[in-house]
């Protein structure tokens, strides 16, 4: 029972996993560039959960570090990700990721 | 922290999605602390929960929402992307039951007093080079933002 109780590893990676698959549902299926952008931020927020679980399980510090460095991924990604939005809103006053089909053949 | 996320992929309103990603980041957040990761508990706050949220709130503003609330919010292939992220969900259940004995039981004891410290010697020593390519990237995304949001050059 006590064991039961205790928080491992495995908890924080299956709440990483659940984190992630919310994210991959949001990515997959919205029609919202924003809110495609915030899924990715799920993402890459899931993928820090297990960089510092994992930080935690061997004692060292190169997952807190490597967790800083996709948090300045992400922090670039929002930006230039943002900044595409602003232009295609302006060329087409939409939001909608089914009409961003510039590129289709 | 998952109703968070699960309210952050089903609300209508963006402003709402956002509102409900920022619960998700305070979580998580906390759980750093439980995890003895206060610098990077402080870093997600400061920087995500306070900077990046605050820039989508700003772009949320910028682009109109009404007539975007109006449409469906589902686009035409969300079955099959359903499909797919449960075929990833399983991949996941399987990894985790077939290898949830790999890891010890109980994690390694971890000094707590000098975590701040301890990041900032190995961020400038032994991770020099990866920092200064972050700087670049840091920069490189200005300019790229700057550069796609302006109206002419």
């Amino acid at each position: 029972m006590e064991s039961m109780l205790h928080i491992t590893t495995l908890h924080y990676l299956v709440l990483g996993a659940a984190l992630f698959l919310l994210g991959v549902i949001g990515v997959l299926t919205r029609r919202n560039v924003v809110i495609v952008l915030m899924s990715i931020e799920l993402i890459l927020n899931a993928v820090n959960l297990n960089l510092v679980a994992f930080s935690r399980l061997w004692g060292g510090l190169h997952g807190q570090v490597f967790a800083i460095f996709v948090i300045t991924d992400a922090a670039a990604e929002a930006a230039v990700g943002l900044g595409i939005l602003i232009a295609f809103f302006r060329n087409k006053e939409t939001v909608n990721i089914d009409e961003v089909n510039l590129l289709k053949w | 922290m998952l109703i968070g996320g699960i309210l952050v992929i089903t609300r209508k309103n963006p402003v709402h999605s956002a509102l409900a990603l920022i619960v998700t980041l305070l979580a998580q957040a906390s759980i750093y602390l439980m995890l003895y990761a206060p610098f990077v508990a402080g870093v997600q706050i400061i920087l995500y929960a306070g900077g990046i949220m605050v820039l989508f709130l700003f772009v949320i503003m910028l682009v109109s929402i009404d007539r975007s609330m109006k449409e469906r919010q589902f686009n035409s292939q969300w079955v099959v992307g359903i499909v797919a992220a449960t075929a990833l969900g399983g991949l996941f259940i399987a990894v985790y039951t077939k290898g949830k004995d790999i890891f010890p039981e109980h994690a390694l004891p971890m000094v707590e007093n000098d975590n701040t410290q301890q990041i900032a010697t190995m961020l400038y020593g032994q991770y020099m080079f990866a920092f200064e390519i972050a700087s670049l990237l840091l920069l490189v995304a200005i300019i790229g933002a700057v550069v796609m949001a302006k109206k002419r050059i």
